[in-house]
């Protein structure tokens, strides 16, 4: 086991200029005056830049660093490059909205930018301890965004579910990392996997930890039944929060658990297989079932950012390269669509108006055509209706399923989605056959339609010339498995 | 690449013709001064130059062979071993010409009728006949799949757009049908590129002998999609509500090629790749193809509304088509194809028909009218013909169709083919009854000031009214077309028919 280098710190150089950034916010807050806060979140961009092309830089490379905690590696890359996406499109919707909201503070930058280091630590960590930490850093900078109306009953509300039941969560992942330990006698994946590997273990406490584990887990990525937070916290935080939390942490709980699994439990896959179907399925329903009944289009995009888990937990099951790969393309196809359906509704939100019911989008095709017709874009990509990316992703997914042989777990999702296509297309029917009940102008501005352009364009170009970002996920599981 | 014999034209034409009006829509959508006139021209021209394009396909195919014409391929997604492949045969080459004809033909029948959002239907209107050219020349299931399901979004958008005061409903209904159907074959074609060989190529998932167990699953992932777009029997009732709230262009487009997708699909994938599983299912849809056929007659006699009338006529008369299809002789087959054809001109035409006196009295009730003959005398001749062709009149396009799929069920399924004819009595009552009611009779006073039809609505009823008596008096040259595919397509099927008798499975 090699021991602390400084050679080590060229592996994080990314996450080093993603936290530097962040403290570098935080002392320039102090002398940004209040009306030009947004040139912090153009620096908070610019230094997002940095750490991709520094990521970039170092996508070649496969090793392991700090004593086997820390792992770069193509699946790791993958994820982090979903994560500046996520973050660079939240900032770019933010910029705007704060200002509307009054909650123009420098600490909003530098806690998305925490909360993405976190993230990354996620994606790169290769020790229980260490994606751990991860984890607590961007749950507890996540916490603080959600609340971030402090004047907003229902922001402090979120808030304080999120951290609560947040907390109960890392405690109950802390008894399976516990209890792994326990077991193992180590928190290293691959040590873990091999002592599983030699056979001599405790059949039931393993069992029990894998429990904990998922549970823990799926609560970060809000599956069916970790999922109660969810409906409340995306429609109490600030919407350019609740954009961020659906696809960033999303991704990032998906990236930890996927690891955690395939890397470390591999011996023990038919009994994690049996729960984590159980989940996607019960994700699948329930979130597109009550998906149909809501009227807030921030609760309505919540329980579909559960079915969404759901959709993503089906290629998880199928694991394999194929499997994890899939939800890899899943998950940054998603992060594209979900953000551009909440910036949406953050161009709705304006003085007067909260924007926020699936009402306010009534006759958004007469008052402003591109914006109808981007948000109708969105709509028929997360349901799921080629030639839009939504459909690439949920193809592969199935194709994975089949070919691992869940044709029972295949076929339901595929009903599912058509159950989702009634929900999202009633956003359609909304915008296209009612007519406008204020007169107001959308609050558009050039960050958040700089946003709305790339997430657009993304989502149609993966939809219809998907090879090139296919041929990357498949090359970033290589390393992996 | 056997079965292909590649374009030799020196330009792509099939693509040509999916995409230009791809491209039409796109100039359409750059266009930003607001006039309506200028999005009119523009897709006029553009449907009227696809229509152009496409008739080499006709003049240049080869009837001598059943392989594929005019092929194009080249690699889209290498990581599933997706290509762009394109393509057509004797069935598909019609129905690509039958698909631009009638676009065109909904350009102008909509100049007048659509007012608002013109620049948005228009866009909508040709990115619908991508979508559709598409589907039939599609020779790869992942090309198929999309442009089988990105077709429903233009559509939808009709519907819900420029619809009737119910089309909420009907455009929802009408959308969760076809994807609920749709999804399940998306699962059939997954499972059938595994089983073929990691392969998306129509052509070479064809030859391929399945399982007898896989063929019966994946058959009905496919049948049912396809049922539902036919729309056979228990899955018809998205349609008449479809139809009703749907601008005319929309039903014209509907009732002409959106129908004839799911014979198509019948045609293209269940006889060919599951022989085995067709002859085991056969049974059941000649049943449900006679229960539209009566069903479908009956229901339509009683309606009030012209446009659900013919709905339900579309009902029964797709029942014949399957009817002939799943005769599996040359005469069946035939006249099934043929059959797709004739029910594109025929209801297309009685759509517009009905568009046309409901954009003078914006009613579409049967009890509304009456005596326009008096009034509408170029008009009601028009109606006539289309009336007839409906009930399969000799000497009209109807009769040949109807003729050759009854003479080929008669040889291999006499008891359906007897109960089908009754078939054809129940149409010439309901159409002839219809015309009735509407053409003669009293002349209501409101109608009296009605005008005849404009040069614009008598250009987009000749052509068709020409096709009607072309098809019906030298029916040879599309019978031509049709030839070799069909006699290749009833090879596929009786082979796997003999190896499967041989081996016991079919105890009948």
């Amino acid at each position: 086991m090699p021991s602390f280098t400084m050679g080590n710190l060229v592996f994080i150089v990314p996450e080093i200029i993603v936290a530097g950034i962040a403290m570098a916010v935080l002392l320039l807050d102090l002398f940004v005056r209040p009306e030009r806060k947004y040139l912090l979140g153009y620096f908070s961009l610019a230094g997002l830049g940095a750490a991709a092309y520094q990521t970039w830089l170092l996508s070649g490379t496969q090793a392991v660093g700090f004593s086997g905690m820390f792992v770069l590696d193509g699946y790791a890359t993958f994820f982090k490059f979903i994560f500046y996406i996520a973050a660079a499109l939240a900032i770019l919707i933010s910029i705007n909205y704060l200002k509307l909201e009054k909650i123009e503070k420098g600490e909003y930058y530098g806690l998305v930018l925490f909360a993405t280091c976190g993230m990354m630590i996620m994606a790169s960590g290769f020790d229980l301890i260490s994606i751990y930490l991860g984890l607590e850093l961007m749950a507890l900078s996540v916490y603080i965004l959600a609340g971030f109306m402090r004047k907003s009953l229902r922001s402090n509300e979120a808030a304080l579910k999120y951290f609560l039941l947040g907390a109960f969560s890392s405690g109950i992942l802390l008894y399976g990392i516990a209890i792994t330990f326990g077991v193992t006698g180590t928190t290293n994946l691959s040590e873990i996997a091999a002592f599983i590997g030699a056979g001599v273990y405790s059949r039931p406490a393993l069992i029990l930890a894998m429990i904990l584990l998922v549970a823990g887990f799926g609560f970060k990525v809000a599956a069916v039944p970790f999922h109660m937070w969810a409906p409340d916290v995306y429609e109490g935080a600030p919407t350019s929060v609740t954009a961020f939390m659906s696809v960033g942490p999303k991704a990032a709980g998906f990236a930890a658990f996927l690891r955690v699994f395939t890397v470390a439990f591999p011996a023990i896959q038919p009994d994690w297989t049996l729960i984590i179907s159980a989940l996607a399925i019960l994700s699948m329903l329930i979130g597109n079932v009550v998906a149909i009944s809501q009227t807030n289009i921030k609760r309505m995009l919540a329980y579909s950012s559960i079915a969404h888990a759901g959709y993503a937990l089906v290629g998880f099951v199928a694991a394999g390269p194929e499997g994890v790969s899939s939800v890899m393309l899943y998950l940054l196809i998603y992060t594209f669509m979900n953000v551009g359906a909440f910036g949406m509704v953050i161009m709705l939100r304006r003085s007067g108006v909260s924007g926020e019911n699936i009402e306010d989008f009534a006759g958004l095709s007469k008052k402003n055509k591109m914006a109808a017709l981007v948000m109708l874009v969105f709509m028929f990509s997360l349901a799921g209706i080629p030639p839009t990316a939504g459909f690439v992703g949920k193809f592969y997914i199935f194709m994975a399923a089949l070919n691992a042989g869940f044709l029972w777990l295949a076929v339901i999702s595929v009903i599912m989605s058509v159950v989702s296509a009634f929900f999202y297309l009633r956003v359609v029917l909304v915008m296209y056959m009612k007519e406008p009940e204020t007169e107001t102008e959308l609050s558009t501005s050039f960050p958040i339609k700089l946003a709305m352009a790339v997430a657009v364009y993304a989502v149609l170009y993966i939809g219809m010339d998907p090879h090139r970002v296919l041929d990357l996920a498949v090359s970033s599981v290589a390393g992996l498995l | 690449m056997t079965g292909y014999l590649m374009n030799n034209l020196g330009y792509p034409i099939l693509s040509l013709v999916t995409f230009l009006p791809l491209f039409g829509a796109v100039g359409i959508l750059l266009h930003v001064r607001k006039s309506d006139n200028v999005p009119r021209w523009m897709a006029l021209a553009t449907s009227g130059v696809t229509f152009l394009v496409s008739l080499p396909l006709y003049t240049h195919f080869d009837r001598g062979t059943h392989d594929m014409q005019f092929v194009e391929t080249r690699p889209w997604i290498p990581a599933w071993n997706v290509n762009y492949t394109v393509g057509v045969d004797g069935i598909s080459v019609l129905l690509v010409l039958l698909t631009t004809l009638l676009s065109f033909i909904c350009v102008i029948s909509s100049w007048k009728a659509i007012q608002t959002k013109v620049k948005e239907y228009m866009i909508a209107l040709l990115l619908l006949e991508t979508g559709m050219i598409g589907v039939f020349v599609s020779l790869d299931l992942f090309l198929f799949y999309i442009f089988w399901e990105a077709m429903l979004i233009p559509m939808f958008l009709l519907i819900i757009i420029w619809g009737g005061p119910r089309k909420m409903y009907a455009g929802l209904k009408f959308f969760l049908y076809t994807l609920a159907g749709s999804v399940l074959m998306l699962l059939g074609i997954i499972a059938l590129y595994h089983e073929g060989g990691r392969t998306f190529e129509i052509v070479k998932l064809m030859g391929q002998n399945y399982p007898m167990e896989f063929q019966f699953w994946v058959f009905l992932a496919f049948f049912v999609a396809f049922a539902i777009k036919v729309p056979m029997f228990p899955f018809h009732t998205w349609l008449p509500d479809a139809h009703v709230e749907a601008p005319t262009a929309g039903s014209v487009i509907l009732a002409g090629v959106l129908l004839k997708m799911g014979t198509y699909g019948f045609l293209r994938f269940n006889l060919p790749m599951f022989p085995a599983a067709t002859m085991h299912f056969a049974p059941m849809v000649l049943i449900l193809s006679v229960v539209a056929i009566i069903y479908g007659a009956l229901v339509a006699m009683i309606q009030k509304d012209l446009k659900k009338l013919i709905a339900y006529s579309s009902v029964s008369h797709m029942g014949f088509v399957t009817l002939g299809i799943f005769a599996f002789n040359v005469q069946g087959l035939e006249g099934g194809i043929l059959q797709m054809l004739n029910h594109g001109v025929t209801t297309g035409a009685l759509f517009l028909c009905v568009g046309i006196i409901y954009e003078r009295t914006h009613t579409r009730m049967i009890a509304d009218y009456g005596g326009l003959t008096k009034v509408l005398p170029v008009y009601a001749v028009l109606f006539m013909i289309f009336t007839l062709s409906s009930l399969g009149l000799p000497g009209m396009n109807g009769f040949v169709g109807e003729f050759l799929i009854l003479l080929g069920a008669f040889t291999s399924q006499r008891v359906y083919a007897v109960i089908g004819t009754t078939g054809i009595i129940l149409g010439a009552a309901y159409m002839l009854w219809m015309y009735q009611r509407v053409m003669f009779m009293e002349l209501k006073p409101k109608n009296q000031s009605l005008t005849d039809l404009s040069w614009r609505e008598a250009v987009t009823l000749l052509p068709l009214a020409a096709l009607v008596f072309w098809i019906g008096i030298f029916p040879n040259p599309l019978l031509g077309i049709l030839h070799q595919t069909v006699n290749h397509l009833l090879e596929q099927v009786n082979g796997a028919q003999m190896t499967a008798s041989a081996a016991g499975l079919f105890k009948f």
